[in-house]
């Protein structure tokens, strides 16, 4: 295989609060090669949003290396951090973080915004909301439409750059088990059809056995492989 | 982003919350409109007054003994003699008329209404220096003054008082500090209100004054009033005057120990304390525009904390620093601005409204909202918006996308 997407090495992290040091994460290692599915799984507090947000460059790790998709995140500013948030990774949250206010055309927009694109924007948005199923759903609002459509504007959202890979934290946490087996759907099928890289973040064993591979965390470490 | 879509997100974030963006642009409009108000009434105000003070004549000097630039020690009053000598032709050639003064105030009768007043004592060439005209009567003449006699002309404002009339009154007997007096003659109004009126005057004879009004050495006067040949030579029959006096005060090395103001002089220190007072209202009311920024501060600051999670989210998909400050700044200052023009328009009728009461108490007072005004207002309110926005903004700016995104 080429060079991995995501190179992980003794990736420790530590939150201080006040005297206490929490150890989300005590030494992660792990490569995720281009157009993989992942899962990992673990019981709560183990460390998986912790390590989702560091492989998203959403959270500086305290020790060890990173690099994503052939950049050393480790020594980045916010705003580099930023832009590799914006252009290389796509988030899929559990509560779906879609702007309240705004159409489901404008959320799937404003990564572009922030990109600094001027043209095509909204074309392109329709296009990510069409692959998506919800081409008919364009100017809803978040609060006119399911819990189901909601998630699906936010996987457009995050697909909307092109990134190397997306994150889904518990992407189906919230939804009933239709619409989640749906949602399941749509992001292994992004997968398939333009090998996106994917990593989910799951508690139901049943999607993780959707996935090829799964990791799973303990206590803030890798506790097995499967392959 | 491009400003166009800046300003639309922002727009759309203030009326998601249309109350409480309604209120906290109350504060500014409150303060702009003040600022606008007052300094519009700050140089109408000062127009009215300029405008009195050009009415009492461009080539008029008027001579005060003592000099308020040295406190000199040794001050010799003005005399009679004094004025008469300004009067040679040869030495003061530049000079028309001098009418000296003696002037207190005093209370002056009729049968019942009474009314405290301003007399002068005069001589005839007072009519002549202040360009005063009569409704009906004649004006103090030679007669007059050589016999000492009992006779007074009254101002309109005195008339109306007394008598509630402006006509018909010569002959009548009134009263001045108990002494009786004949009306020869009733003063045309000169206008003016508030500021010294010249029409709440009584004018007798300065000879009479002396002997039964007023306590003054025989040749004291208190006031010399000048008229220059003409506006151009002011400066000249200053000069003229000044040498005049002191040789007769014999201060050929000190200071001059009397004064001579100008309508110019008037002018300009009227001027410069109606800009203090522009100022100073200005000021007052700039107070009320601080305070509307920190309700700005204050609602922005609630605004970034209840949308944390969205500023996290923000973050999450690529929003930099700056894109946040810009954001918040965005909201704040459009606050502000909206605040600043809806107070432009407040502030302008607020001005003419008080305008209109000001003369319908009689007052002259056209409040003058000036294309200045309108600026430092606007630029100032938008300077408020975003001064007081930058902390919050910043604040907004530098959470930390992790922390946001978990806030609930
Ligand atoms: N911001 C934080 N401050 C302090 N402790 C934290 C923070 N985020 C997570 N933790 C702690 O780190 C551990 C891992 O949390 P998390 O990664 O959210 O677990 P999971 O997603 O697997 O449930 C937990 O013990 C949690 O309490
Ligand atoms: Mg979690």
């Amino acid at each position: 295989m080429s060079k991995p997407v995501i190179n992980i090495k003794n990736v420790t992290k530590t939150y201080k609060m006040g005297e206490i040091e929490v150890h989300a994460l005590r030494g992660i290692s792990f490569d995720v090669q281009k157009g993989e599915v992942i899962s990992i799984m673990g019981p709560s507090g183990s460390g998986k949003s912790t390590l989702m947000n560091i492989i998203g460059c959403l959270d500086h790790l305290t020790t060890g290396e990173y690099n994503l998709d052939g950049k050393d995140i480790a020594n980045l500013d916010d705003d580099e951090l930023a832009q590799i948030r914006n252009q290389k990774v796509g988030f899929v949250f559990q509560n779906f973080n879609l702007l309240a206010r705004s159409t489901a055309l404008s959320n799937v927009e404003l990564p572009l915004r922030y990109a600094g694109q001027i043209e095509n924007r909204l074309q392109l948005a329709e296009k990510a909301l069409t692959s998506v199923g919800l081409e008919d759903r364009i100017h809803h609002k978040p609060s006119e439409l399911s819990g189901g459509q909601q998630q699906r504007v936010a996987i457009a959202r995050a697909i909307i750059n092109n990134p190397a890979i997306i994150l889904a934290d518990e992407p189906t946490g919230n939804l009933d088990s239709k619409s989640g087996d749906e949602i399941m759907e749509l992001l292994l099928g992004l997968n398939k059809k333009n090998g996106t890289t994917l990593i989910i973040v799951t508690h139901d064993p049943q999607i993780a056995s959707h996935t090829r591979r799964t990791i799973q965390l303990f206590d803030g470490l890798i506790q097995e492989r499967e392959s | 982003m491009n400003f166009a879509q800046i300003l639309r997100e922002a727009w759309n974030s203030l009326t998601s919350n249309k109350m409480r963006s309604v209120l906290t642009i109350l504060g500014i409009v409150i303060g702009v409109a003040a600022v606008i108000a007052m300094l519009a009434i700050g140089s109408g105000a000062q127009d009215t007054i300029l405008n009195q003070i050009s009415g009492i004549g461009t080539n008029l000097l008027f001579i005060f003994e003592g000099n308020e630039m040295d406190g000199t020690t040794t001050t010799q009053p003005l005399t009679l003699q004094d004025a008469q000598a300004i009067t040679e032709l040869f030495a003061a050639p530049h000079v028309d008329v001098v009418a000296p003064v003696i002037q207190s105030s005093g209370v002056v009768k009729y049968s019942g209404e009474s009314k405290s007043t301003q007399i002068f004592g005069i001589t005839p060439e007072y009519q002549d220096a202040r360009n005063y005209e009569l409704l009906e009567g004649e004006f103090v003449n030679e007669q007059n003054v050589n016999g000492r006699a009992s006779v007074a002309l009254i101002g309109v404002d005195v008339a109306d008082k007394l008598f509630g009339q402006r006509d018909n009154l010569l002959g009548e007997t009134i009263h001045i500090e108990g002494q009786p007096f004949r009306i020869i003659g009733v003063l045309a109004p000169k206008g003016g209100g508030q500021f010294g009126s010249q029409d709440d005057v009584i004018l007798v004879p300065m000879t009479t004054a002396k002997s039964r009004l007023m306590n003054r050495d025989q040749n004291r006067v208190d006031i010399i009033y000048v008229k220059a040949i003409s506006a151009d030579s002011v400066p000249e029959a200053t000069s003229e005057i000044e040498e005049i006096l002191r040789k007769r005060h014999r201060t050929d090395l000190g200071e001059n120990d009397f004064t001579i103001y100008s309508q110019q002089d008037f002018l300009s220190l009227a001027s410069s304390i109606t800009n203090i007072f522009t100022v100073l209202l200005g000021g007052i009311a700039g107070i009320s525009l601080l305070v509307g920024g920190i309700g700005i501060m204050n609602i922005m600051l609630v605004s970034v904390t209840e949308r944390t999670k969205e500023i996290g989210l923000r973050k999450a998909i690529g929003a930099k620093k700056k894109d946040i400050l810009i954001q918040f700044l965005t909201e704040s200052s459009l606050l502000s601005f909206m605040g600043g023009i809806m107070g432009i328009i407040l502030g302008w009728i607020l001005s003419s409204a008080i305008g209109s009461v000001a003369s319908a108490q009689g007052v002259i007072l056209e409040p003058q909202v000036g294309l200045e005004a309108i600026f430092l207002a606007t630029i100032f309110s938008s300077a408020v918006g975003l001064f007081f926005g930058i902390y919050p903004a910043n604040k907004a700016a530098n959470l930390e996308p992790v922390e946001a995104l978990r806030h609930e």
